[in-house]
Protein backbone atom coordinates (compact mmCIF):
# COMPACT_ATOMS: atom_id res chain seq x y z
CA UNK A 1 0.00 0.00 0.00
CA UNK A 2 1.54 3.33 -0.74
CA UNK A 3 0.58 6.57 0.50
CA UNK A 4 -0.31 9.63 -1.29
CA UNK A 5 0.67 13.35 -1.14
CA UNK A 6 0.30 16.83 -2.57
CA UNK A 7 2.40 19.87 -3.37
CA UNK A 8 0.34 22.39 -4.07
CA UNK A 9 3.01 24.87 -4.93
CA UNK A 10 4.01 22.40 -7.53
CA UNK A 11 1.58 23.81 -10.35
CA UNK A 12 1.19 19.96 -11.18
CA UNK A 13 -2.52 19.08 -11.14
CA UNK A 14 -3.62 17.02 -8.24
CA UNK A 15 -4.57 14.37 -10.06
CA UNK A 16 -1.85 14.16 -12.54
CA UNK A 17 0.72 13.83 -8.95
CA UNK A 18 -1.59 11.19 -7.74
CA UNK A 19 -0.71 9.37 -11.65
CA UNK A 20 3.18 10.19 -11.16
CA UNK A 21 3.03 8.88 -7.50
CA UNK A 22 1.85 5.29 -8.60
CA UNK A 23 3.82 5.11 -11.54
CA UNK A 24 7.05 6.32 -9.59
CA UNK A 25 6.08 3.41 -6.96
CA UNK A 26 5.88 1.05 -10.07
CA UNK A 27 9.36 1.95 -10.98
CA UNK A 28 10.87 1.48 -7.60
CA UNK A 29 9.07 -1.95 -7.26
CA UNK A 30 7.39 0.23 -4.46
CA UNK A 31 4.62 -1.47 -5.69
CA UNK A 32 3.25 -4.49 -7.43
CA UNK A 33 1.04 -6.44 -8.91
CA UNK A 34 -1.64 -7.45 -6.59
CA UNK A 35 -1.27 -4.11 -4.29
CA UNK A 36 -4.55 -2.64 -3.88
CA UNK A 37 -4.29 1.22 -3.92
CA UNK A 38 -5.98 3.01 -1.11
CA UNK A 39 -9.83 3.37 -1.64
CA UNK A 40 -10.83 6.75 -3.04
CA UNK A 41 -12.78 7.63 0.66
CA UNK A 42 -9.69 6.86 2.22
CA UNK A 43 -7.50 9.36 -0.51
CA UNK A 44 -9.99 11.73 -0.71
CA UNK A 45 -10.06 12.12 3.37
CA UNK A 46 -6.63 11.78 3.76
CA UNK A 47 -5.58 14.37 1.80
CA UNK A 48 -8.73 16.61 1.79
CA UNK A 49 -9.28 16.40 -1.68
CA UNK A 50 -11.73 16.20 -3.85
CA UNK A 51 -12.92 12.42 -4.72
CA UNK A 52 -13.86 12.84 -8.36
CA UNK A 53 -10.19 13.57 -8.72
CA UNK A 54 -9.05 10.55 -7.22
CA UNK A 55 -11.19 8.90 -9.36
CA UNK A 56 -10.21 10.55 -12.59
CA UNK A 57 -6.40 9.15 -11.72
CA UNK A 58 -7.22 5.64 -11.12
CA UNK A 59 -9.31 5.63 -14.20
CA UNK A 60 -6.60 6.98 -16.13
CA UNK A 61 -3.91 4.73 -14.70
CA UNK A 62 -6.64 2.00 -15.34
CA UNK A 63 -6.44 3.25 -18.81
CA UNK A 64 -3.05 3.20 -19.17
CA UNK A 65 -3.50 -1.05 -18.08
CA UNK A 66 -1.77 -0.20 -14.86
CA UNK A 67 -4.19 -0.92 -12.18
CA UNK A 68 -7.54 -2.57 -12.51
CA UNK A 69 -11.13 -1.96 -10.29
CA UNK A 70 -12.70 -4.97 -8.77
CA UNK A 71 -16.43 -3.89 -7.84
CA UNK A 72 -17.05 -3.95 -3.97
CA UNK A 73 -12.99 -4.70 -3.30
CA UNK A 74 -10.88 -1.87 -4.37
CA UNK A 75 -8.34 -1.11 -7.25
CA UNK A 76 -5.45 -3.37 -7.54
CA UNK A 77 -2.27 -3.16 -9.16
CA UNK A 78 -2.16 -5.18 -12.50
CA UNK A 79 0.72 -3.75 -14.76
CA UNK A 80 4.23 -3.33 -14.24
CA UNK A 81 6.53 -0.65 -14.90
CA UNK A 82 9.80 -1.76 -13.53
CA UNK A 83 10.08 -5.52 -15.49
CA UNK A 84 13.69 -6.49 -16.04
CA UNK A 85 14.91 -3.21 -15.10
CA UNK A 86 15.07 -3.39 -11.75
CA UNK A 87 18.19 -6.04 -11.91
CA UNK A 88 20.49 -2.94 -13.38
CA UNK A 89 19.01 -0.58 -10.95
CA UNK A 90 21.71 -1.73 -8.41
CA UNK A 91 24.88 -1.76 -10.56
CA UNK A 92 23.53 2.09 -11.57
CA UNK A 93 23.25 3.11 -7.82
CA UNK A 94 27.03 2.16 -7.13
CA UNK A 95 28.36 4.24 -10.09
CA UNK A 96 26.08 7.10 -9.60
CA UNK A 97 27.27 6.71 -5.64
CA UNK A 98 30.91 6.70 -6.57
CA UNK A 99 30.09 9.58 -9.26
CA UNK A 100 28.61 11.89 -6.86
CA UNK A 101 31.39 11.46 -4.16
CA UNK A 102 33.37 12.36 -6.97
CA UNK A 103 31.59 15.57 -8.13
CA UNK A 104 31.68 16.55 -4.41
CA UNK A 105 35.41 16.01 -3.79
CA UNK A 106 35.55 18.06 -6.77
CA UNK A 107 34.01 21.05 -4.49
CA UNK A 108 30.73 20.83 -6.24
CA UNK A 109 28.06 22.03 -4.02
CA UNK A 110 23.89 20.02 -4.08
CA UNK A 111 23.08 23.03 -6.26
CA UNK A 112 25.93 22.47 -8.33
CA UNK A 113 25.23 18.88 -9.01
CA UNK A 114 21.88 18.82 -9.56
CA UNK A 115 22.30 21.60 -12.27
CA UNK A 116 25.13 19.49 -13.78
CA UNK A 117 23.25 16.57 -13.84
CA UNK A 118 20.22 17.57 -15.42
CA UNK A 119 22.03 19.67 -17.96
CA UNK A 120 23.83 16.35 -18.81
CA UNK A 121 20.73 14.78 -18.98
CA UNK A 122 18.67 17.13 -21.24
CA UNK A 123 21.52 16.77 -23.21
CA UNK A 124 21.87 13.50 -23.30
CA UNK A 125 18.05 13.15 -24.11
CA UNK A 126 17.99 15.68 -27.02
CA UNK A 127 21.13 13.66 -28.68
CA UNK A 128 19.34 10.24 -28.33
CA UNK A 129 16.06 11.58 -30.31
CA UNK A 130 18.14 13.27 -32.88
CA UNK A 131 20.14 9.74 -33.49
CA UNK A 132 16.26 8.37 -34.00
CA UNK A 133 15.29 11.23 -35.82
CA UNK B 1 -30.82 17.38 -12.34
CA UNK B 2 -29.10 20.46 -11.58
CA UNK B 3 -28.73 21.27 -8.02
CA UNK B 4 -28.87 25.43 -7.80
CA UNK B 5 -30.78 26.84 -11.43
CA UNK B 6 -30.88 30.70 -10.63
CA UNK B 7 -32.94 32.67 -13.49
CA UNK B 8 -32.65 36.46 -13.29
CA UNK B 9 -32.16 36.42 -9.67
CA UNK B 10 -31.55 39.34 -7.74
CA UNK B 11 -31.41 40.62 -4.48
CA UNK B 12 -32.22 44.04 -3.22
CA UNK B 13 -31.43 45.59 0.76
CA UNK B 14 -33.06 49.09 0.59
CA UNK B 15 -31.20 50.99 -2.82
CA UNK B 16 -28.35 48.96 -2.51
CA UNK B 17 -28.45 45.71 -4.90
CA UNK B 18 -26.38 42.70 -3.03
CA UNK B 19 -26.87 40.58 -5.95
CA UNK B 20 -27.79 41.31 -9.77
CA UNK B 21 -29.68 39.53 -12.61
CA UNK B 22 -27.72 36.21 -11.34
CA UNK B 23 -28.43 33.29 -13.97
CA UNK B 24 -26.65 30.06 -12.95
CA UNK B 25 -26.57 26.42 -13.64
CA UNK B 26 -24.84 24.12 -10.90
CA UNK B 27 -24.61 20.40 -11.73
CA UNK B 28 -25.27 18.03 -9.08
CA UNK B 29 -22.69 15.73 -7.23
CA UNK B 30 -20.30 18.52 -7.66
CA UNK B 31 -17.98 20.18 -5.19
CA UNK B 32 -18.83 23.79 -5.87
CA UNK B 33 -16.59 26.79 -4.95
CA UNK B 34 -18.30 30.03 -4.79
CA UNK B 35 -15.63 32.93 -4.33
CA UNK B 36 -15.32 36.81 -4.49
CA UNK B 37 -14.22 40.19 -2.74
CA UNK B 38 -15.79 40.92 0.33
CA UNK B 39 -19.89 42.23 -0.65
CA UNK B 40 -19.50 40.29 -3.93
CA UNK B 41 -23.18 38.76 -2.52
CA UNK B 42 -21.97 35.20 -2.06
CA UNK B 43 -23.93 35.01 1.37
CA UNK B 44 -27.01 36.72 -0.47
CA UNK B 45 -26.72 33.66 -3.06
CA UNK B 46 -26.02 30.92 -0.61
CA UNK B 47 -29.05 32.64 2.13
CA UNK B 48 -31.49 32.87 -1.15
CA UNK B 49 -30.60 29.10 -1.92
CA UNK B 50 -31.86 27.78 1.40
CA UNK B 51 -35.09 30.22 1.93
CA UNK B 52 -33.67 32.45 4.69
CA UNK B 53 -34.19 35.34 2.02
CA UNK B 54 -36.53 35.73 -0.49
CA UNK B 55 -35.31 37.12 -4.61
CA UNK B 56 -36.15 40.66 -5.40
CA UNK B 57 -36.31 39.53 -9.12
CA UNK B 58 -35.98 36.32 -10.88
CA UNK B 59 -36.37 32.99 -9.52
CA UNK B 60 -34.04 30.13 -7.77
CA UNK B 61 -35.07 26.40 -7.64
CA UNK B 62 -32.54 24.18 -5.55
CA UNK B 63 -32.71 20.48 -6.33
CA UNK B 64 -35.84 21.21 -8.88
CA UNK B 65 -37.59 22.63 -5.86
CA UNK B 66 -38.47 26.32 -4.19
CA UNK B 67 -36.25 27.11 -1.12
CA UNK B 68 -37.75 26.27 2.32
CA UNK B 69 -40.95 25.13 0.53
CA UNK B 70 -42.04 22.35 2.98
CA UNK B 71 -40.36 19.70 4.76
CA UNK B 72 -39.22 17.58 2.11
CA UNK B 73 -37.27 20.73 0.79
CA UNK B 74 -35.76 21.16 4.09
CA UNK B 75 -34.55 17.88 3.84
CA UNK B 76 -32.71 18.12 1.20
CA UNK B 77 -30.36 20.77 1.85
CA UNK B 78 -28.19 21.06 5.05
CA UNK B 79 -26.83 24.36 5.39
CA UNK B 80 -23.83 26.04 7.88
CA UNK B 81 -24.44 29.82 8.10
CA UNK B 82 -21.26 31.89 8.74
CA UNK B 83 -19.83 31.73 12.08
CA UNK B 84 -21.91 28.25 12.56
CA UNK B 85 -24.24 29.47 15.21
CA UNK B 86 -25.13 26.83 17.17
CA UNK B 87 -26.96 26.98 20.73
CA UNK B 88 -24.31 28.27 23.47
CA UNK B 89 -26.04 27.03 26.67
CA UNK B 90 -26.81 23.71 25.03
CA UNK B 91 -24.52 20.90 24.98
CA UNK B 92 -22.83 18.64 22.47
CA UNK B 93 -25.24 15.99 22.88
CA UNK B 94 -28.65 17.96 23.13
CA UNK B 95 -27.46 19.58 19.55
CA UNK B 96 -27.63 15.65 18.23
CA UNK B 97 -30.77 15.16 20.49
CA UNK B 98 -32.45 18.37 18.58
CA UNK B 99 -31.18 17.06 15.29
CA UNK B 100 -32.53 13.99 15.52
CA UNK B 101 -35.96 15.61 16.93
CA UNK B 102 -36.42 18.12 13.96
CA UNK B 103 -34.75 15.92 11.29
CA UNK B 104 -36.86 12.78 9.23
CA UNK B 105 -33.86 11.29 7.65
CA UNK B 106 -31.34 11.77 10.75
CA UNK B 107 -28.54 9.12 11.16
CA UNK B 108 -28.24 9.05 14.86
CA UNK B 109 -25.31 6.54 14.66
CA UNK B 110 -22.93 8.52 12.35
CA UNK B 111 -23.74 11.75 14.74
CA UNK B 112 -22.49 9.62 17.98
CA UNK B 113 -19.77 8.55 16.00
CA UNK B 114 -18.05 11.27 15.04
CA UNK B 115 -18.85 13.25 17.38
CA UNK B 116 -16.55 10.31 19.72
CA UNK B 117 -13.90 10.47 16.48
CA UNK B 118 -13.06 14.12 16.89
CA UNK B 119 -13.21 14.05 20.35
CA UNK B 120 -15.95 16.33 21.60
CA UNK B 121 -17.27 15.98 24.73
CA UNK B 122 -20.88 15.40 24.79
CA UNK B 123 -21.76 17.38 27.88
CA UNK B 124 -19.70 19.76 26.80
CA UNK B 125 -21.80 23.41 26.41
CA UNK B 126 -21.50 24.35 22.87
CA UNK B 127 -20.34 28.27 24.28
CA UNK B 128 -17.36 26.68 25.62
CA UNK B 129 -16.10 24.84 22.56
CA UNK B 130 -13.22 26.23 20.05
CA UNK B 131 -13.72 27.53 17.33
CA UNK B 132 -12.73 24.45 15.19
CA UNK B 133 -14.74 22.08 17.71
CA UNK B 134 -17.67 24.81 16.99
CA UNK B 135 -17.50 23.94 12.85
CA UNK B 136 -16.83 20.61 13.39
CA UNK B 137 -20.31 20.44 15.66
CA UNK B 138 -21.99 22.04 12.48
CA UNK B 139 -20.61 20.37 10.36
CA UNK B 140 -21.69 16.76 11.91
CA UNK B 141 -25.18 18.30 12.64
CA UNK B 142 -25.73 18.91 8.11
CA UNK B 143 -24.06 15.86 7.72
CA UNK B 144 -25.72 13.76 9.86
CA UNK B 145 -29.07 15.30 8.34
CA UNK B 146 -28.23 13.35 5.13
CA UNK B 147 -28.90 15.69 2.97
CA UNK B 148 -28.12 15.92 -1.02
CA UNK B 149 -27.13 18.97 -1.29
CA UNK B 150 -24.92 20.76 1.62
CA UNK B 151 -24.41 24.57 1.98
CA UNK B 152 -21.47 25.53 3.80
CA UNK B 153 -20.84 29.94 3.96
CA UNK B 154 -17.25 30.53 4.87
CA UNK B 155 -16.84 27.12 6.50
CA UNK B 156 -13.63 27.71 7.40
CA UNK B 157 -12.60 31.30 7.42
CA UNK B 158 -11.92 31.35 11.45
CA UNK B 159 -10.03 27.97 11.15
CA UNK B 160 -6.32 27.51 12.29
CA UNK B 161 -4.97 25.74 9.46
CA UNK B 162 -4.64 22.03 11.48
CA UNK B 163 -8.30 22.48 12.49
CA UNK B 164 -9.23 23.66 8.26
CA UNK B 165 -7.51 20.66 7.52
CA UNK B 166 -9.25 18.07 9.42
CA UNK B 167 -12.98 19.84 8.33
CA UNK B 168 -11.88 19.89 4.21
CA UNK B 169 -10.92 15.76 4.91
CA UNK B 170 -14.17 15.02 7.04
CA UNK B 171 -15.89 16.82 4.23
CA UNK B 172 -14.49 15.19 1.31
CA UNK B 173 -14.51 11.59 3.36
CA UNK B 174 -18.78 12.45 3.18
CA UNK B 175 -18.58 13.68 -0.10
CA UNK B 176 -16.95 10.06 -1.57
CA UNK B 177 -19.10 8.18 1.25
CA UNK B 178 -22.64 9.43 0.84
CA UNK B 179 -22.27 11.39 -3.00
CA UNK B 180 -23.21 14.61 -1.54
CA UNK B 181 -23.10 17.45 -3.50
CA UNK B 182 -21.36 20.49 -1.97
CA UNK B 183 -21.63 24.16 -2.40
CA UNK B 184 -18.99 26.14 -0.45
CA UNK B 185 -18.24 30.27 -0.60
CA UNK B 186 -14.20 30.71 0.90
CA UNK B 187 -11.60 33.33 0.67
CA UNK B 188 -9.08 30.66 0.18
CA UNK B 189 -8.12 29.81 -2.48
CA UNK B 190 -5.67 26.96 -1.76
CA UNK B 191 -8.17 24.94 -0.27
CA UNK B 192 -10.92 25.43 -3.10
CA UNK B 193 -8.20 24.34 -5.20
CA UNK B 194 -7.88 20.59 -3.55
CA UNK B 195 -11.89 20.09 -2.75
CA UNK B 196 -14.07 21.88 -5.57
CA UNK B 197 -14.31 20.24 -9.04
CA UNK B 198 -16.64 23.73 -10.30
CA UNK B 199 -16.00 26.92 -9.85
CA UNK B 200 -18.14 29.96 -9.34
CA UNK B 201 -16.83 33.65 -9.42
CA UNK B 202 -19.35 36.48 -7.99
CA UNK B 203 -17.99 40.36 -7.85
CA UNK B 204 -19.46 43.31 -8.29
CA UNK B 205 -22.80 41.59 -7.48
CA UNK B 206 -23.08 39.46 -10.61
CA UNK B 207 -21.41 36.15 -12.23
CA UNK B 208 -18.29 36.92 -13.47
CA UNK B 209 -17.70 32.94 -14.39
CA UNK B 210 -18.89 29.62 -13.50
CA UNK B 211 -17.65 26.23 -14.90
CA UNK B 212 -15.90 22.94 -14.49
CA UNK B 213 -12.63 23.32 -12.33
CA UNK B 214 -10.68 21.81 -15.41
CA UNK B 215 -12.51 23.14 -18.40
CA UNK B 216 -11.56 26.70 -17.15
CA UNK B 217 -8.13 26.08 -16.40
CA UNK B 218 -8.03 24.24 -19.53
CA UNK B 219 -9.44 27.45 -21.41
CA UNK B 220 -7.61 30.23 -20.13
CA UNK B 221 -3.64 31.01 -20.26
CA UNK B 222 -1.04 33.34 -19.68
CA UNK B 223 0.25 34.95 -23.23
CA UNK B 224 3.68 37.11 -22.69
CA UNK B 225 5.14 39.19 -25.61
CA UNK B 226 5.87 41.96 -27.38
CA UNK B 227 3.63 44.75 -26.92
CA UNK B 228 0.48 44.02 -28.88
CA UNK B 229 -2.82 45.63 -28.98
CA UNK B 230 -5.36 43.23 -27.63
CA UNK B 231 -7.86 44.40 -30.17
CA UNK B 232 -5.85 42.62 -32.63
CA UNK B 233 -5.84 38.96 -31.16
CA UNK B 234 -7.99 36.38 -33.29
CA UNK B 235 -11.92 36.49 -32.83
CA UNK B 236 -11.82 33.53 -30.48
CA UNK B 237 -9.63 34.80 -27.95
CA UNK B 238 -11.17 36.94 -25.31
CA UNK B 239 -8.88 38.81 -23.22
CA UNK B 240 -9.99 38.87 -19.50
CA UNK B 241 -6.76 40.93 -18.48
CA UNK B 242 -4.53 42.33 -19.97
CA UNK B 243 -1.18 44.44 -18.90
CA UNK B 244 1.23 46.37 -20.90
CA UNK B 245 4.92 47.72 -20.54
CA UNK B 246 6.12 49.76 -22.99
CA UNK B 247 7.80 46.67 -24.60
CA UNK B 248 6.25 43.86 -23.29
CA UNK B 249 2.48 42.71 -22.65
CA UNK B 250 0.98 40.12 -20.54
CA UNK B 251 -2.27 38.73 -21.20
CA UNK B 252 -4.71 36.39 -19.43
CA UNK B 253 -6.76 35.52 -22.15
CA UNK B 254 -9.71 33.02 -22.45
CA UNK B 255 -10.17 30.48 -25.67
CA UNK B 256 -11.42 27.10 -26.68
CA UNK B 257 -8.92 26.62 -29.38
CA UNK B 258 -4.88 26.60 -28.96
CA UNK B 259 -3.30 29.75 -29.24
CA UNK B 260 -0.81 29.22 -32.56
CA UNK B 261 0.54 33.28 -32.75
CA UNK B 262 4.27 32.09 -32.15
CA UNK B 263 5.11 35.63 -30.71
CA UNK B 264 3.33 34.54 -27.66
CA UNK B 265 5.02 32.63 -24.88
CA UNK B 266 2.26 30.32 -23.24
CA UNK B 267 1.53 29.77 -19.67
CA UNK B 268 -0.64 27.95 -17.96
CA UNK B 269 -2.80 29.41 -15.40
CA UNK B 270 -3.58 28.52 -11.37
CA UNK B 271 -6.69 28.59 -9.69
CA UNK B 272 -5.71 31.44 -8.00
CA UNK B 273 -3.94 33.60 -11.37
CA UNK B 274 -7.99 32.86 -12.48
CA UNK B 275 -10.01 34.15 -10.04
CA UNK B 276 -7.88 36.88 -9.45
CA UNK B 277 -8.23 37.57 -13.04
CA UNK B 278 -11.96 38.11 -12.87
CA UNK B 279 -12.05 39.47 -9.70
CA UNK B 280 -10.27 42.64 -11.27
CA UNK B 281 -11.80 42.63 -14.46
CA UNK B 282 -14.94 43.31 -12.01
CA UNK B 283 -13.51 46.16 -10.33
CA UNK B 284 -12.26 47.58 -13.11
CA UNK B 285 -15.39 47.20 -15.79
CA UNK B 286 -18.42 46.94 -13.27
CA UNK B 287 -20.53 48.96 -15.71
CA UNK B 288 -18.87 47.96 -18.63
CA UNK B 289 -19.85 45.33 -21.28
CA UNK B 290 -20.89 41.80 -19.36
CA UNK B 291 -18.06 39.25 -20.09
CA UNK B 292 -20.04 35.65 -21.83
CA UNK B 293 -20.36 33.55 -18.48
CA UNK B 294 -20.80 29.61 -18.06
CA UNK B 295 -18.44 27.52 -19.37
CA UNK B 296 -19.16 24.23 -21.09
CA UNK B 297 -17.87 21.23 -20.11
Amino acid sequence: MIEFHLDARSGVAPYLQLIHQVRHALRLDVLRQGDRLPTVKEVASGLAINPNTVLKAYRELEYQGLVGARPGVGTFVTGTLSGASVAAHAPLRRDLTRWLDKARRAGLDEESIEALFLATFRATGTRQEEDIA
Amino acid sequence: MTALDAQGLGKQYGRRWALTDCTLQVPEGRVVGLVGPNGAGKSTLLNLAVGLLAPTTGAIEVLGGVPADGPAQLAKVGFVAQDTPLFTSLTVADHLRFGAHTNPGWDAAFAQERITRIGLDPDQKAGKLSGGQRAQLALTLAIAKRPRLLILDEPVASLDPLARREFLQDLMEAVAEHEVSVILSSHLVSDLERVCDYLVVLAASRVQIAGDVDALLASHHRLIGPRRDPAQLPSGQEVIEGRHTDRQSTLIVRTDGPVLDPVWMVEQLSLEDLVLAYMSQASGTTRGRRPVLEVQR
